[in-house]
This record gives C-alpha cells, structure tokens and sequence, in this order.
C-alpha cells in the first residue's frame, strides 16, 4: 500500500481527500500519523456541523500532543468515523481506510484544485522530511 | 524490588493473575476487616429520612490497620524524592526540604486552628501571615502580597483578573483583549490568560536566548492587557535588554507580570520590582523550600506594585493602631473592615495554604538575608559548574554564562540514535532523576538542568558523569540506551493503552 | 562563610567550581543585570539556628486558641474530626512528601498507585465514573465544575443555590469574572425554575445549615433542558446519604479536608471533583490510570494528558499544574484505615451528636433550631441576640467557640451554625447549653433594665 495514494488530493497540512461527486472522505496521511506516533484520541465534529477550508475541524492527540486537523475543503459534516473514535490506533493502521475521519458535503468543489497532487505532495514532505521532530 | 502475583478481575470478568508491585487495596480487602478507630452512633440511622438513607453498597475496601502500614510503606519504598536523590529538574528548584519545618507547621497551635475562628483566637498566625508578606515583598521589591494562591496558575489567574480590573476601571477593559507570552512560557501562563478569556499572542526568541524585542514592539498595541514573562527566562537566561521589554509595554499602557518561578536565580540578586515588573509570583514549594509533595500542594503569593494594590484578592490581612491583626472583610469578625472596594474578591476559599506558607516562613526566617543571598549565588554557581563540564558531550542551547539552570540539546545524541526522553530514562539507571525534557518547546530535544544549592559537589560531580557515560553509549552502543531504564522498580510503560483506554479506577470484585 | 545551613557549599567547593567555570566570582557572570539593581540590600532580619527558628514559631502558636482547648463548633466546609495516628505516619513519609510530581512514572510508583487508589476509593463514596488526583480545594473544585459545564453546553449563565457554603459561592465568582459568565443565585427550592439557558444548576446537599436536599427533581431539571446538575457534597456526609452518581448527578464536587487533614487556618486542603465518565476529557486536573510496563508489570501512570497546560497551553481545560497530591495520598490513608465501619461510625456519631444539641439548645429559653426539615450533623440556631454578638460572648465568657454567624453571607438569615463532628464531647455539648442559657438570660435583663 502506497504511503502517497494516487486517487487522493492532499493539502499541506498533510490531509487527504478522496472525493465521489460532491461528497469528500477526509484523513490524515500516513506521512501525519507517523510524525504524530500511536494516535491516542480523535475529536470529531458533529454531523450536521459546518467546516471552513483551512479552519480546523477536530484534534488528533498522541500522548504528548495534540494536533488540529484542517479542513482542506468547506462543507457540511454528513458523517463521522466513529470507528476511530472508538479505536484511535485505526489512524496508525489504515490512515486511508478504516482511518478516515468525516464526510463533507462540498460547499465549493472548485476548492478541489486548490489541493496538491500526489506527486506535489510528496515533494512537500520530501522538503519537510528532515526537519527533525519525534 | 520483588514481583509479587495478584489476583485480578478484567472487565470481562475472567480472573488472570497479573504481576505487580505491590496489590491495591481492594486486593488485600476482606469482608469483616475492620480497625476500631472510631466506633459508635448506631442510632443515627433513626434521625435520616428513609429517602435520604444510603441504598447504595459503600464499597471501601475492609482492612485493618498492620496492612494498610505495609501497603503504604511499601508504595513509599518505591518512591524517588529529594530525600532519597538529587532532582535536576529546571524550573523546579528541587532544594532540600527542611524537617523544622515540617515539624513547625504540625505544631497544635497551627495544625489545630479553623480558617473561620475569631481573629482574636489565631493572633499568632495572623502575624505570621502578615509577617511573611512583608518579607515576600523586600525580597520581590513589591509593595504588597496576597498570600491566598494555592499554587503559582492560581496566582498567575489572580494577576490576570486584576489586570482585568485594572484596565476596566479605566474604561479600557473591553479594548485590551491580548496577553503576550513569550515562545519561552510555562504552559500555564497561556493557560491562564486564556481563563480570563483573553487571546494569546507568542513572541519569538532572540538567537541570544531573550525575548526578541523588535518582535515584541511589533505585537504590542493598545488593544494589549501586558506581558507574562518568566525571569531568567526558561532557559536559564537572564533577559538582557529588561527594562527596555518591560517600558515597551508600559508605554502601551500594559502591565508587566513576572512569573517568579526562577526565583531561586534571584534572592539578593536583583528585585523584580526595580527590573519593571508590576507584580510577580512566587512558587514557595521552589524558592522557599517547602516539599513538593508529589505534585503538591504549594502555595503562590503574589507580590505587586501599590497600582495593583486596590484590586488584591481579600481577606486582607491587616494590623491595626493597637497592633491587632484582622482579616479585613472575611466577614467572620466582629471587626468590619472597609469592604470589598475594588478587590476581585475571593479567589480561593479561606486565607491560603497557611501549612505550606508557615514553612516558608520558618525557612525564611531561618537562612536571613545572608543565607537567601548566599542560597542563590550558590545556586548560580552551582548551574554554570555542571553546564562547564557537560558542553563538551552536549549541545548548548545558548552560549551565554546562565544563572541557575541551563538548557543542553540532545539533537547531536538524536543523530546518534537516542533521544532526550531515552537519556532520561538511561539516567535512572545511573540513580538519578532525570531533568526537564521536551521544554522550553525551542530547543528541540531539550535538557533543562537546575542542581540548587543544596546538592554536595560530589554529587553534582557524579551527576556529570553519569551525563557523560551515557553521551558515551549513545556513541557506541544507542539501542542500550533506548531500552532503559533496566534497574528501576518498573521499566517503561506503556501511556499509549493508558490514553487510548482509559482504566481511571479498581474493579470492585463480584 | 556558609549562612546557609542547608548548603553543603564550603569555601573550598566554591572555589573548585568558580576554577573549573573559568572565572573568579559569580558577580562575572551577572553583567545581564542593571548595574544599579544588583545585589540590594532586602532588609529582612539575620538567619535563626534551628532551636532559635522552633523557639520563635512556638512562641508565635501559642497565640492560638486550638481547637481541641475547649469546646468547638465550627464547621464545614473545614471540619474538626478524629485523625488516626497512622495517617500522618504514612502519608507525610518523607518519599511522598519530598517526591516531585510523578512524570517519570517508573520512579513514582508509589505516588501513582496512592494517587489511583484515591480516585478508586472517592468514586465508591461517590459512586461516580471519574474522580480527578485532587484540586486546589472545594470552592475552586466548585469553579472549575462550572468552567466545564460551560464549555459542556456553550451556555454562559451558571445557577448555584444560596445555601452552598458562601466560600465556595464566592470563589466561584471570582473566578467567573475571568470568562465573564452570568452567575445567579437563588434559594434550592428555586433551582428548577432557573434552568432555562443555564449550564448548570449547582446544588449542595447536606446544605450549608446541615439540611437534608431532594436532589433529584434539581437533576431532572438541569436535564430536561440539556444543562448539567452539579453536586457539591460531603465525604462523611456521602458514607450515610444516596450518593451523587445514584441521583443521576453529572458533576460531584466537595472539600476534602475532613478525610485526615489537619484544619490549618486555611489550607492546604483537598478539592475533590468527579464526573461521568462521558465527561472526562473536559476534565481539568491530573488523573492517574492503569497500564502496564514493557514486562508485563501493572503499573500506574498520569493519563489524558492532553487535557493538561503543559501540552494544550492556551486549549488547556485549565491552569492547574501543582494540585494538593499528599492532601489524597492522606485522604487515601485515612480512607483505607477507617474502612466502610469506621467511616460511618464518625459520621453517624456526628449525626447524633448534632441532634441531641439541637434538643437541648431548643429547650434553652430563646433559643431556636432555625431548619425547616431535617438535618444531618449540624444545624442553623436562632436566638434573640445576632449570631455575632452570641458567638462573641460565649468565647468571652466561656471559652466556647460557637460556629459560623451566617449574617452577611447567607441572605436574610442572621443565625449561628452548630457543626458536631465523632470529636463533640459530652462536656462540650454541656458547656454550650449552659453558657447559652446564662449569656441569653443576661441579655434578656439588660433588655429589661432599660
């Protein structure tokens, strides 16, 4: 399984996007959840909530930290994973499976281009990689 | 330290010996178990109502008096403190902890007192109280204290809501709406502001280790209540350019609060109150001695400047013509002070943790000006011996003479293989207690070391070693170093299960 | 020159160190420091031996009329009571009392299980989900419910009963005076009629006279309009009456200090907060959990950290970093030695102590016991001279202190509390009846004299 899927777009902020007409699937990358370490609580919006592109929608916590997740697109939460609510370790496993966050309503899908391609993604984290961290 | 097995109950009910230090209470409870300290009032249970009456199983552990001494000797067995090792814990001020003053503070004529007992009945720990604050301020250079905080967030929460009061009595209160901070801060400063429903603004640091200044001029505006700031600075670092911050944010109309969990760098040093700060708190279980209890409880006066005066927390404790001492507007007295005025009321119940604060006071009264002055120039000397002999195996945050701690860098070991929470953990192997790792948050892979005044040379000495041994085996052997600790009574456990799946509390067995 | 006894530093050490840092006195490595701010003189007296210390601090408890040396009846939310000879033994070990905040837990085992342990012992008192390793003490316990409901709900307006202690009334709007909130307070029976738009409704039950509370319909309440129903209560209290968590209470908060803890003119105390376990992440304040180590070893480690200033600085659910930890390792103490029976023993003796001096006040001619239903272990007195006068003349006269004078705090209420605790002697009870009867009979000549 490829750490940088094809079929995604992805923003800076290292989140995914898989979207089905005007319907997005939102992650975290495999790249985010391994400079994150074991995912301990994700925080989720509610259904019918609004999020804004670029706004935070929620917070991933490891044990010693507590990072917000942006929204790379704005939209209506029409569903959260509560999967990973319930076992956080599935943002480790399958960051682009079972690891999936919310599903967005696209408000805009011409906030899509804005997105990186796979391949201008990895040149993102190919430029971030070395800067240290644990 | 022996394994014992115990008996456990999971939560899906299966029973599975699990080993463990020591059981918990529940596990050495039996059923008719019971101590004889107090026994009687069986009638009572006629005086409350049938649908008041406990229906619900009061399931405490039934136990009897020579186990509960071994359960708890054997808890305290496992135990690191001051008594047992050196800390070198930066901004901790891990000091020895005098026994006088424990002993003072259980005397009946303290321990034996109620908070809302007529102030004719407790004359000598209302002078006490008074007494101490008038130390507190020489020492800060401050013109007055409140005493009430019972640790330093709540004093830094005190100091906010008055700046509050402050700006709202001159009709600025809806304007200023940010605190500053520097990059450097303490976690509770933004914690703080940010319970006063005030935005936080970060401020960089300097390549010399201060605040940088310009950056500071450009956040500061109108709309600023002031600056917290911590002096020396989390990295050990006296701020060279002082007063030029502190009139910066004067000239804005801001306040300057000083976090005085550094003391210890300062006593007969230098005063906050001639540097520019308008207030500043102190950490009586750091500077002033008074044990940590294992995460607490301290206390947290706060010394401020006569503008702030009007707005302190009350009770006051004041003295009158006659030299009595009063609590002015507790309320519990005949006497009637002259009201709440100004002051933003009562942030505490009762007048401070008045155990705690008689140890300081003791410890005060004990060392005079010599020996604060003489504490803290040891304390300096003490820091800047270790930082000369670890800079060779260790990066040094910022090559500036420090005060009483310093910050080192494991960036260099990290290359290597080992990280500075692995050094930690190779440290207790070597009987130490590790430093502060992983702040202040702008070194990366940060150390923050602070011996006090109170550790002999020869343990700083072997503390520097130990340093050095395991900067060694980072070199040539790191995995040995991630595996530790070995020869601690647990080895590293596992937080990631503890957070994802929370076990807050006992099963009570079926 | 060592001034300081607690310095090992002689001349000698210091001079190894200054050569090994490479100067020739500290003063070379001040230069940070303004010129004209260095080294000041403080003007705080010289330093005391230790025999001069104790003889000083001794000479300064004297002036303090103990507790124990007469008869005593203040109370809550600090109460007198019996502190068994072990729990200062054990609780105040010099590895508890001298050990840092546990954040290397394979050193700090005994701090963190002690610490567990009290979470697990409070939550069977209180038979609630989640019990925190301490707060400061009850009144911010009290604030920091509210902060939580409020975040809990996104409402502003806070409702507390005028019969929770006034101490904790009052930290509460001290500390409401940060975000601002809208705190209204009205008497319990007037609690339900005020959810609308609440966070919470806060309730005390027994109340500050010691009355017995109908929590549930103030619960069903809170809940009917997604508020929250915050219980202030009691630990001695708790070992007779339903607990908080069978009433369906959200938040239970309290003053720990009658569970082992000397009264000390004011702290340090033990603020206990516990919640539903739906709650827990909005939780301020440490919480020890159950792990285990790299060899299988149970163990015990400070979890949700992330709720926590040190990682969520400005997000943080609070401020609070040092709490009251040897406060619940004593309470834990005092918990484990006492068991289910001794708890309650001390607790009903304080129940029928209470009622008996009720009995016998109400018979002194001009005395009334001034509660409307039933009381637990103390009780509101009325009499025809103002709580403060009384109280004033029974410590002149007769050595007693008389309890809390509610005037100014409780609304329109001018009476004495009676608190009685497993420590309320015969002798004392006897005294307070007498002396009663002797300063209200001198009170009604005087009224007659005119």
């Amino acid at each position: 399984m490829s750490t940088v899927p094809e079929d995604l777009r992805y923003s800076k902020e290292h989140e995914w996007v898989r979207a089905d007409g005007d319907v997005a699937t939102i992650g975290i990358t495999h790249f985010a959840q391994e400079q994150l370490g074991d995912v301990v609580f994700v925080e989720l919006p509610e259904k019918g909530s609004t999020v804004r592109q670029f706004s935070s929608l929620g917070v991933v916590e490891s044990v010693k930290a507590a990072s917000d997740i942006y929204a790379p697109l704005s939209g209506e939460v029409i569903e959260r994973n509560v999967k990973v609510i319930e076992k956080p370790e599935l943002v480790n496993t399958e960051p682009y499976g079972n690891g999936w966050m919310v599903k967005v309503r696209l408000a805009d899908k011409g906030e899509l281009n804005q997105l990186l391609s796979p391949s201008d993604y990895r040149s993102h984290i190919g430029e971030t990689a070395g800067a240290g961290g644990d | 330290m022996k394994r014992i097995r115990t008996q456990v109950v999971p939560d899906d009910g299966v029973e599975t010996a699990v080993p463990a230090l020591e059981p918990l209470l529940i596990e050495i409870h039996e059923k008719g178990r019971a101590g004889r300290h107090v026994r009687g009032g069986d009638d009572a249970a006629r005086a409350i109502p049938a649908e008041f009456a406990r229906k619900a199983p009061l399931a405490l552990p039934e136990l009897t008096e020579p186990q509960v001494v071994r359960h708890f000797t054997h808890l305290a067995q496992m135990n690191y403190a001051v008594d047992t090792g050196m800390y070198p814990l930066g901004s901790c001020t891990m000091k020895y902890n005098p026994k006088v003053n424990d002993r003072v503070a259980s005397l009946p004529g303290f321990a034996d007192i109620h908070p809302t007992q007529p102030d004719d009945t407790v004359q000598g720990a209302l002078a006490l109280l008074f007494e101490l604050e008038r130390l507190l301020a020489k020492v800060t250079g401050m013109d007055a204290v409140t005493l009430m905080p019972a640790a330093g967030a709540q004093a830094e929460f005190t100091a906010i809501l008055m700046f509050k009061a402050y700006h709202a009595k001159r009709g600025e209160g809806a304007k200023r709406r940010r605190v500053i901070v520097p990059d450097t801060a303490h976690g509770t400063n933004p914690a703080s502001a940010a319970m006063c429903g005030y935005e936080v603004t970060t401020v960089k640091s300097d390549a010399h280790g201060n605040i940088d200044l310009a950056a500071l001029k450009t956040a500061l505006g109108d709309d600023v209540v002031g600056l917290m700031l911590t002096n020396p600075n989390t990295l050990g670092l006296f701020e060279e350019r002082l007063r030029e911050v502190c009139e910066a944010v004067h000239a804005v109309g801001g306040l300057v609060y000083g976090d005085g969990a550094n003391m210890n760098a300062l006593l007969g040093i230098a005063r906050p109150g001639d540097l520019g700060f308008d207030c500043i708190h102190i950490n009586v279980h750091k500077t002033f001695s008074t044990p940590h209890g294992a995460g607490g409880p301290g206390a947290g006066p706060l010394c401020v400047k006569t503008a702030l005066e009007p707005y302190l927390p009350k009770p006051r404790i004041v003295r009158d013509a006659e030299g009595a001492y009063h609590r002015d507007t507790s309320g519990t007295d005949r006497w009637r002070g002259p009201g709440l005025g100004e002051s933003i009321g009562q942030i505490r119940t009762f007048q401070g943790n008045f155990g705690v604060l008689v140890r300081a006071y003791t410890y005060m009264r004990t060392l005079g000006e010599e020996g604060l002055a003489e504490a803290s120039n040891d304390a300096i000397l003490a820091a800047n011996y270790l930082l000369a002999q670890l800079r060779d195996s260790y990066e040094v945050a910022f090559d500036r003479p420090c005060m009483h701690e310093f910050v080192l860098s494991a960036s260099r070991q990290k290359k290597q293989g080992a990280s500075a929470l692995d050094i930690a953990k190779a440290l207790i192997d070597e009987g130490f207690h590790p430093p502060t790792v992983y702040f202040p948050l702008v070194v990366s892979e940060a150390l923050m070391i602070e011996p006090t005044e109170t550790e002999p040379r020869e343990t700083l000495d072997a503390f520097a070693a130990a340093m050095i041994r395991i900067a060694d085996r980072v070199k040539t052997d790191p995995a040995s170093v991630k595996a530790a600790p070995q020869h601690a009574p647990l080895a590293r456990l596992d937080e990631v299960s503890a957070a994802r799946y929370p076990k807050l509390k006992w099963q009570r067995p079926t | 020159m060592n001034n300081n006894p607690y310095s090992p530093h002689t001349d000698a050490d210091r001079a190894a160190m200054l050569k090994r840092v490479g100067i020739k006195s500290v003063d070379e490595l001040l230069t940070a420091i303004p010129k004209d701010a260095l080294r000041p003189k403080l003007g705080l007296p010289a330093g005391l031996s230790e025999i001069e210390i104790q003889q000083h601090l001794e000479s300064l408890a004297t002036k303090n009329r103990t507790a124990s040396s007469g008869p005593f009846f203040l109370g809550g939310p600090v109460q007198r009571r019996y502190i068994p000879a072990a729990v200062p033994v054990l609780a105040l070990r010099g590895e508890f009392l001298t050990a840092y905040t546990p954040y290397q837990p394979e050193v700090s085992q005994g701090t963190l299980q002690a610490m567990f342990e009290y979470q697990s012992l409070m939550s069977e008192l209180l038979l609630m989900d989640v019990v925190n390793s301490s707060m400061y003490e009850g009144g911010s316990a009290v604030a920091e419910a509210a902060f939580m409901a409020v975040r809990a709900t996104g409402h502003k307006k806070v409702v507390i009963a005028s019969d929770v202690y006034y101490q904790f009334r009052r930290t509460l709007k001290a500390y409401a005076r940060g975000p601002e909130l809208e705190i209204v307070e009205v008497p319990t029976a007037e609690l339900p009629s005020q959810a609308d738009g609440a966070a919470c409704l806060i309730v005390q039950h027994p109340d500050a006279f010691g009355g017995l509370v109908d929590v549930r319909p103030i619960v069903a309440a809170a809940h009917a309009v997604g508020a929250l129903a915050i219980q202030v209560i009691e630990p001695h209290a708790s070992a007779l009456l339903e607990p908080p968590g069978a009433l369906g209470v959200d938040i239970a908060v309290g003053e720990g200090q009658p569970l082992g803890i000397p009264m000390s003119y004011g702290g340090p105390y033990l603020g206990i907060l516990a919640c539903r376990v739906e709650l827990v992440r909005q939780m301020p304040g440490r919480i020890v959990g159950e792990t285990h180590d790299a060899r299988g070893t149970r163990g015990f480690v400070n979890t949700l950290q992330t709720r926590e200033q040190h990682i969520r600085r400005e997000k943080a659910t609070s401020n609070i970093c040092t709490n009251e930890a040897i406060a619940a390792i004593t309470a834990s103490v005092y918990l484990a030695l006492m068991g289910p029976q001794g708890l309650r023993a001390a607790a009903s003796l304080s129940v029928s102590r209470a009622h008996e001096l009720a009995r016998r006040l109400a018979a002194v001619p001009g005395c009334s016991v001034a509660m409307s239903g039933t009381f637990l272990d103390r009780f509101a007195l009325r009499a025809p001279i103002g709580g403060f006068d009384l109280r004033w003349k029974l410590l002149r006269e007769a050595n007693i202190i008389a309890g809390d004078a509610t005037l100014d705090h409780y609304p329109g209420r001018d009476d004495l509390i009676l608190q009685c605790t497993e420590l309320t002697t015969e002798a004392d009870m006897g005294a307070l009846e007498v002396a009663m009867t002797r300063v209200l009979a001198d009170a009604r000549e005087k009224v007659a004299l005119r």
